[in-house]
């Protein structure tokens, strides 16, 4: 599969009813990339994820994922919603929501096989979640969640894995957390990441390129690219600055 | 009997073993069973609301089937069904109407009471529909209760698992292909099953009592699913059970004692539970670090 690009767009454009959200989205994404999804509110980043989803048809152009059409059910890729605390989380223990991502489409009631359960318990503990297990999910708290909710995308083995704002309303330790879990992942399971973030500095250690929805349009570019004033200052629709620190570290603040 | 005198029946056993308290024990426990298999769904989807919506849209189905000389349970059937479907179309979004809702309810319980006074029904008809008649149940209307259990009971099997995750996973379960919208309906028309024999028992106004109260008590104890249905049905039964026979001895209203013990169980578990349930919100420390938790 090596060569088959994880995501590829040639002249997308995506509506809503009668809006169109985003135009001229001719992009590829490599396997392996972990890209962010960035972009002012309402410029189209949900619909993105959505459109590789298969939840949505383009309007003009083609998306292909792994080299195929868009189809919702598609396990090579795991998703992860937007505000994910908000489940019904006092209904429902950790493990059985995980568990819901790898058997959660099939008819029955069904008792999980050994290899299910071997499944469910690997997941759980390459996100770290063996210790809480059995608690409600409403008895954690919000970085365990996120925790969790990256466990039930990845369980079923995809190749490509989509998060939609995942470090709202994390604190800084916790956002720093999660993404180097993400970053984790990526190596080990072999994964594709696209992250929709409003922050780009808690992800800029492990990023390699950027997806951008600007003015309309969409564009995908290497991150060192992206992590640029002129643009920054013009998505964000306020001046900013890129700050490179004596230790190399690189942030963006808004001047 | 003097007014506001409790007498106890000291030969309730043998009343017990009456032909029509015999139908009253098999009716009761065929919708117990139906009552608490729904009742976890209710409660998973957030559609408390609803549930009670239908019965109250159920009132002038059974009273128009008076009135046209029909079947109370088909009266029950049309009505529920047809507003399960009303529900179910509306989406997601239905139980936040509230107010949309709450007229509807109004509407429908006028014309239910419309129709009885022009069937000249009596009270105890429009008293059976709102407050339920579980010594009243015949053996034909037994077989319809059987029916529709086994239906129910089979249906909520055979989609267990994809009703689960949509229910409480909507976003991810559409994702990954399921129909989310169609299990929604569906969930809705087996609802308005349970609901028409329901009212029947334990009658319009109480039937939170039966459908949602027990299912409500067994996810205070357990969140695991298929343990959850289990004793959300185990509770009605009990509530059922226990329930009419204290209606036998005191010869008092089951409706009445159905959903007393039905409460009783819910309170006792929210005591029970209370320590565990207290949630934090988010932003909080790593709950691990706080050494052993409850399992």
């Amino acid at each position: 599969m090596g060569s088959v690009n994880a995501i590829e767009l040639d002249g997308v454009s995506v509506a809503r009813g009668d809006r169109v959200v985003w135009s001229d989205g001719t992009f590829a994404v490599e396997p392996g990339s972990f890209v962010a999804v960035i972009g002012p509110n309402g410029s189209g980043k949900t619909t993105l994820l959505q459109l590789v989803l298969g939840l949505l048809p383009t309007r003009t152009g083609e998306v292909r994922v792994l080299g195929s059409v868009p189809a919702r059910g598609n396990a090579q890729i795991g998703y992860v919603p937007q505000s994910y605390g908000t489940v019904n989380g006092d209904l429902v223990r950790t493990r059985d929501l995980v568990r819901m991502g790898l058997d959660g489409g099939r008819w029955g009631m069904g008792r999980p096989s050994a290899e299910d359960r071997r499944r469910v318990d690997a997941a759980l503990e390459a996100v770290g979640a063996q210790s809480f297990a059995n608690r409600r999910v409403s008895q954690l708290s919000g970085g365990q969640q996120q925790r969790v909710a990256i466990a039930q995308a990845i369980v079923g083995s995809p190749r490509i894995l989509l998060l939609d704002e995942p470090l709202a309303n994390l604190d800084i330790k916790t956002q720093r957390e999660i993404v180097d879990l993400l970053g984790v992942l990526r190596e080990r399971l072999d994964l594709t990441i696209l992250v929709v973030v409003h922050d780009l500095n808690p992800l800029l250690p492990q990023l390699t390129g950027a997806i951008y929805l600007l003015d309309g349009h969409a564009h995908y570019a290497h991150i060192d690219d992206v992590v640029d004033e002129e643009l920054l200052t013009h998505l964000y629709g306020t001046q900013m600055r890129v700050v490179r620190t004596p230790h190399g570290d690189l942030y963006t603040r808004s001047a | 009997m003097a007014p506001l005198s409790v007498t106890f029946q000291p030969n309730w056993l043998e009343v017990l073993m009456s032909p029509f308290m015999r139908n009253a024990l098999i009716g009761g426990t065929l919708v117990a069973i139906a009552a608490g298999v729904i009742g976890y769904f209710v409660i998973v989807r957030g559609t408390a609301f609803a549930a009670h919506a239908l019965a109250h849209i159920g009132f002038p189905g059974a009273t128009l089937a008076v009135l046209l000389g029909a079947s109370v349970t088909g009266g029950l059937l049309v009505f529920t069904v047809a507003g399960a479907l009303t529900i179910g179309a509306l989406g997601k979004r239905a139980d936040d109407r509230e107010i949309a809702t709450g007229t509807v309810l109004a509407f429908a319980t006028g014309l239910g009471v419309l129709f009885a006074s022009l069937a000249t029904a009596g009270s105890t008809t429009v008293t059976n529909v709102l407050f339920g008649s579980l010594l009243a149940i015949t053996s034909q209307q037994l077989v319809v209760f059987g029916v529709l259990t086994a239906l129910i009971v089979l249906a909520v099997v055979a989609v267990f698992r994809p009703l689960l995750f949509a229910s409480i996973d909507p976003l991810v379960a559409e994702a990954k292909g399921l129909r989310v919208r169609l299990l929604g309906t569906v969930f809705m028309v087996l609802l308005a099953l349970v609901i028409t024999m329901s009212v029947q028992v334990v009658g319009t106004l109480l039937l939170f009592g039966l459908v949602v109260t027990p299912a409500a008590t067994a996810l205070r104890i357990t969140a695991r699913p298929v343990l959850a249905v289990a004793m959300g049905s185990l509770l009605s039964l009990v509530a059922v059970w226990v329930g009419l026979v204290l209606a036998v001895m005191f010869n008092l209203p089951p409706s009445f004692f159905v959903v007393t013990v039905s409460t009783g169980m819910w309170l006792a578990a929210l005591g029970a539970t209370r320590v565990r349930h207290g949630r934090p919100r988010r932003a909080d420390p790593p709950r691990a670090s706080r050494g052993a938790d409850l399992p």
